[in-house]
């Protein structure tokens, strides 16, 4: 039973068709990334899904009693408004002490509690927005462009960060991303979008087919590369993701 | 005590004071200051209205100023720059208010009042429905505040949370012409923005929680009305300003003595 599923979906923002024919689901455990050009619907897509946005055709399914945790693309708090890290994540429910700590401790941000907002750096804050997803043990975890920001070692962490949730957690990934090699590796789906989905599957399908070259070509040929050099061996058989990302920040 | 004008005044006050404070923080926070100006600007045409059909003002002015609260908040969810629509919009409310109450035979006296206010003729019933105002105004938003607060971090975090950001927002939006329309006799049109946003933004430097934050502007808030009130007693100056002048001087103030008395910042 998949955790989600769009049937035919087309989202408009006013005039403009942002999403159409999107059929989509995604299944309990998996990691899926959704990749794209700027423009090309992927955060559209991930508003419909957490809610935020209705479609104007189609249907979507949310699997009954489905825990989402979101994380949002960027998240502007005005200085002039006074909160910790402890209260924050309180909202809108409040959740006993000791289940925050534990949240922050899963995405290595113990000890950040009492912090206000404002004094985090990039990094921290966005492992403070995932100890917040996680805090209500969600089916689904969708992340919209949460490495926005960080350095490449940064990112390259907090995907194996992603991962190892997903092994503890037992919940399904969602993600955009424009760290195309890391997160192509990191992922068992990748959805490749361009208004409409153009293409799917494993990351080493949708790396060589036809569509995805057209829209990311010659800039991440490189990338693509080492993405291929570093993977050949680990998608034989069942995918152990063992491999090393920290290599591809670096190497990148 | 209640047949004291000054007591009443400052009852009256007092009472905006604490209403205004939670609201004129979300207002603060949410980047809105044209929110509350709009609005109020909007309600003198409420007024001009009230007169001209001989109703309530107070229904008049809340008729309009929830028109034009509503929207400016739709304007400003759709995310584009809409400054200059939002002055135009203002400044036009405004002006059409004040042409419509000079083909009003006899009011050209009480205009003033409903400009910079007069909060020295506060009756009793003002009085009750002001603090009946207030404390709806108090109610709702300590209701909802969790998820207010969560709708002005990021209203995408509170759809997903389950929380109905647009909801929220309208709630925000009621309470604004609630107060709008019960402050317009006290402060007056020109000046209830002043008293949304300046004991607010005096607040912010003593303040490390949100709940800190609303209540030291309400504090704040009522020590401008209590000392404005004295102020223009002594000085023979018009209430209103003079209470916006001191929740001026609080706010000059803040900063350093919250430097001075937090030590850092």
């Amino acid at each position: 039973m998949s955790l989600i599923s769009l049937k035919n979906v087309e989202v408009r923002h006013g005039e403009l068709t942002a999403l159409h024919s999107v059929n989509f689901s995604i299944d309990k455990g998996e990691i899926v990334t959704v990749v794209g050009p700027n423009g090309s619907g992927k955060s559209t897509l991930i508003r419909t899904i957490v809610g935020a946005l209705k479609p104007s055709k189609g249907q979507m399914e949310h699997a009954e009693g489905l825990r989402i945790g979101y994380v949002p693309q960027k998240l502007f708090i005005d200085p002039t408004l006074p909160i910790s890290v402890k209260r924050f994540m309180s909202l809108p429910r409040s959740f006993p002490h000791a289940d925050v700590e534990e949240a922050l401790r899963h995405t290595g941000a113990s000890g950040l509690a009492d912090r206000p907002m404002s004094a985090l750096s990039g990094g921290q804050f966005q492992r403070v927005l995932l100890a917040r997803a996680i805090l209500e043990k969600p089916d689904l975890l969708i992340l919209d462009e949460a490495t926005q920001g960080l350095d490449q070692p940064g990112a390259a962490s907090f995907y194996r960060l992603i991962e190892t949730l997903r092994t503890e957690l037992g919940c399904a990934v969602l993600m955009v991303s424009h760290d195309l090699h890391v997160v192509m590796s990191a992922s068992d789906r990748v959805i490749c979008m361009n208004g409409h989905i153009c293409c799917e599957g494993a990351p080493e399908v949708v790396a060589s087919a036809p569509e995805y070259r057209a829209l990311f070509g010659s800039g991440t040929d490189g990338a693509l590369a080492l993405y291929r050099h570093t993977h050949t061996h680990s998608h034989d058989g069942d995918c152990d993701h063992d491999h090393d990302h920290e290599d591809h920040a670096h190497a990148g | 005590m209640l047949d004291d004008f000054l007591v009443r005044a400052a009852l009256a006050g007092i009472g905006i004071a604490l209403a205004a404070a939670p609201l004129g923080c979300f207002v603060v926070w949410r980047r809105m200051a044209y929110f509350g100006d709009a609005t109020a600007h909007a309600a003198v045409l409420g007024v001009a209205m009230s007169l001209a059909l001989s109703i309530s003002v107070f229904a008049g002015a809340m008729l309009v100023a929830l028109i034009m609260a509503v929207t400016v908040n739709t304007l400003h969810g759709r995310g584009h720059a809409m400054d200059t629509l939002l002055g135009v919009l203002a400044h036009s409310a405004l002006a059409f208010g004040l042409v419509a109450v000079s083909f009003i035979d006899g009011v050209r006296v009480d205009l003033m009042a409903y400009l910079f206010g007069d909060i020295l003729a506060v009756s009793k019933t003002d009085l009750a429905i002001i603090w009946g105002a207030a404390l709806t105004v108090l109610a709702l938003l300590g209701w909802r505040w969790s998820a207010l607060l969560l709708t002005t971090l990021n209203p995408e975090l509170a759809r997903a949370s389950g929380v109905n950001s647009k909801r929220e927002e309208l709630i925000l939006t009621l309470a604004l012409a609630l107060v709008v329309a019960v402050a317009i006799k006290l402060v007056g049109a020109l000046l209830i923005g002043a008293m949304l946003l300046i004991p607010a933004a005096a607040a912010r430097p003593f303040a490390r929680t949100p709940e800190a934050m609303a209540f030291i502007a309400a504090a704040v808030g009522s020590v401008a009305v209590l000392g404005g009130l004295s102020t223009s007693f002594a000085l023979d100056t018009p209430s209103g300003p003079t209470i916006v002048c001191l929740a001026a001087v609080l706010f000059a103030a803040s900063t350093p003595v919250a430097r001075l008395l937090l030590g850092h910042r």
